[in-house]
């Protein structure tokens, strides 16, 4: 099977971001970049797909050239190849997923599985308009938290099976309250949650046989989409500083707080 | 001139950062507790091919260039120093072969460690050469298609688990360094005593052993290099892995500092952080402008040797210089968390630890002096 898989590049969660005194953006000095988690769970999960039922995974982006930084990530954990949308400048939600639309009418994968949502904007929804537009059945957050015990119980029942006629995907979801288990028709997009997976690392022989797989340059203009975005970022604001926590003598001095200062009974 | 990295660079530096962060470091303050050989960090490492990086793609090893190599010893080090120094260990057995082997030998000595985990240990070091490299005493003498070795050597890195040994011994004492040899010795021959661990100060992940040779036959088909080539190859050995070693003192740096940044942060005195008080913003002040330098240093180094130059001034430099920042800045550290700096629960006096030990291995800080010095009369 062929599997779609994204390498969107986000700020690293672990550097310091700091919003411009004007709110206009982040500052981007000494910032790190990586692939969004959620896109690795994507890639990984698609590796695994693979590496049981045979097949390619490509992985596309959009960004300029940095974004080859988390293309070559994704080969390097396994990926047969690379597209890249070569575009500098912001791109909105709906610009993303009209992209990877195009991309999906032309690789024509079986799959496409991508993060449920990037870390930096947390928006959380290229991949339901993606399905949306191609008119294919989705299946967002899969996850896989009921045999959290060990990695031996998790692997058991994979959050993502095909079924034995390869036409159709068997996702577990997580839901509010629990999970959902839902059984959908080929081709698919399905997004990633946190627990589906851990992601596995690059390794050196695979960050070397990396830079010798092909990557492939497509533009907005050629795959004849306008990215304009439709969407615009009036003002960026740290959230307010927490207030630092207090420690309480015993559990009645917690309840009388909580009745009377935070009147949560 | 061009500081920055590209984007391999960039993801080997990554995928060394988290194995240091997510496998290394959980473990580094236990290992260093009960001092015993990090098998499972060691084989994990394997994995991901954190080992004998040095191996050309031809022998199907990754082949990384000595700056690249910098670039992953930092972070390794930056995990635990004696895991690092576990894991180099490899190369520095293995660089030897790859420097003065015939393909045959590379063929037979060097390309099996790419094929599933194998342990090398570099056997230079003897009670009575340390510094006096060429005075050692382990003798080889010919006889018919073998050499006979005798003698003993110390601080022998990974030597209780080592698959294979590249052993300096002399044809001639007299001769000093025109009399060594290189040998490679494989598995454990009769004759070849493995002594106890040493218990050491720091760096205790690491294995350290004494050898002892009493009529070791070892094939002629195993020499390296022509009979008395012995010192130019063990020097050159070295001319290669001083990057690394000081790459090694910049992440116990890098660590120390870290750490002393977030804990002046945490610590509250006078009712307010430490860092806030002049006197903890010089010491980190000092402390991060000598990780800075030392990086750079090493970098060149690094990347002299990459572009088929001469280093040994730069790579002294390096080595002298990131050893002996990393004493400071790890001291310091124990200094910016006073009283619980000293105690073992925080993990600063374990850097500091660590530390002392690149100022004494793969040449002293004080070797490292002279040869600076004789090259600067040059």
């Amino acid at each position: 099977m062929k599997i779609l898989v994204t390498a969107k590049r986000v700020e690293d969660p672990e550097s310091k971001i700091k919003v411009k005194p004007d709110g206009t953006g982040i500052v981007p000095d000494g910032l790190k970049y990586k692939i969004n988690p959620f896109d690795a769970i994507a890639v990984e999960e698609a590796l695994r797909l693979v590496a049981k039922h045979g097949g390619d995974v490509v992985v596309a982006a959009a960004g300029s050239k940095e974004v080859h930084e988390q293309l070559r990530h994704a080969l390097a954990m396994g990926a047969a190849r690379a597209v890249w949308v070569n575009h500098a400048g912001p791109l909105d939600q709906m610009a993303v997923a009209a992209l990877l639309k195009k991309i999906a009418e032309k690789e024509k994968p079986d799959l496409i599985i991508l993060g449920k949502q990037s870390i930096d904007d947390d928006q959380n929804q290229v991949g339901q308009y993606l399905a949306e537009w191609l008119g294919w059945p989705q299946a967002t957050f899969a996850s896989k938290t009921e045999s959290f015990e060990s990695e031996q119980e998790k692997n058991k029942v994979p959050a993502l099976v095909l079924s034995a006629d390869g036409k159709k995907l068997r996702i577990i979801r997580e839901v509010d309250g629990g999970l959902a288990i839902v059984d959908c028709q080929l081709p698919a997009v399905v997004t990633t949650d946190l627990r589906l997976n851990e992601p596995r690392y690059a390794t050196l022989p695979g960050i070397m046989k990396a830079k010798s797989k092909p990557l492939e340059e497509l533009t907005p203009a050629g795959l004849g989409v306008d990215v304009t975005p439709k969407l615009q970022i009036l003002k960026m604001s740290s959230p307010p500083a927490r207030k630092a926590g207090i420690r309480v003598p015993d559990v009645a001095a917690l309840v009388d707080k909580l009745k009377n200062e935070a009147k949560v009974f | 001139m061009d500081f920055s990295l590209s984007e391999t660079q960039l993801a080997l530096q990554d995928t060394a950062r988290r194995f240091a962060r997510e496998v290394i470091r959980p473990k580094a303050a236990h290992y260093d507790e009960v001092a015993e050989f990090p098998k499972d960090l060691i084989s994990a490492g394997y994995e991901l091919g954190l080992m004998n990086m040095t191996v050309p793609p031809d022998l199907g090893g990754v082949g990384l260039s000595h700056f690249d190599q910098a670039l992953v010893a930092e972070e390794l080090a930056w995990g635990c120093a004696g895991v690092a120094t576990s894991m180099i260990a490899n190369d520095l057995a293995l660089l030897p072969i790859l420097i003065a082997g015939t393909p045959e030998q590379k063929q037979k000595f060097a390309a099996p460690f790419t094929r599933s985990l194998k342990l090398g240990s570099f056997a230079l070091t003897e009670p009575g050469a340390g510094s006096d490299v060429a005075g050692l005493s382990t003798t080889a003498q010919r006889d018919g298609a073998d050499y006979v070795v005798n003698g003993s050597k110390c601080f022998i890195t990974n030597g209780g688990y080592a698959d294979q040994f590249t052993l300096f011994a002399t044809l001639d004492r007299s001769k000093r360094h025109r009399g060594m040899i290189c040998l490679v010795v494989e598995g454990r021959p009769n004759g070849l005593t493995v002594g106890k661990h040493e218990n050491k100060m720091g760096q205790r992940a690491s294995n350290t052993v004494a050898l002892t040779f009493d009529d070791v036959r070892i094939p002629v088909e195993n020499r390296i290099g022509a009979e008395g080539d012995g010192f130019r190859i063990a020097m050159e050995t070295l001319d290669n892995s001083r990057p690394l070693t000081a790459e090694f003192a910049v992440g116990i740096a890098r660590a120390a500092l870290e750490h002393s940044i977030e804990y002046a942060g945490q610590r509250q005195q006078f009712g307010k952080p430490i860092r806030e008080f002049e006197a903890i913003q010089f010491m980190l002040a000092d402390m991060a402008k000598d990780v800075q330098a030392a990086r750079l240093l090493s970098w060149q180094a690094a990347w002299l040797l990459d572009a088929g130059e001469r280093n040994t001034l730069v790579s002294s430099y390096a080595k002298c210089f990131a050893a002996d920042a990393a004493m400071r800045v790890t001291t310091d550290a124990v200094q910016v968390y006073g009283g619980y700096g000293y105690i073992k629960e925080f993990p600063v006096e374990k850097l500091m630890r660590d530390a002392k030990l690149i100022q004494i291995y793969e040449g002293t800080s004080q070797i490292q002096r002279l040869v600076i010095a004789r090259e600067l009369f040059k």
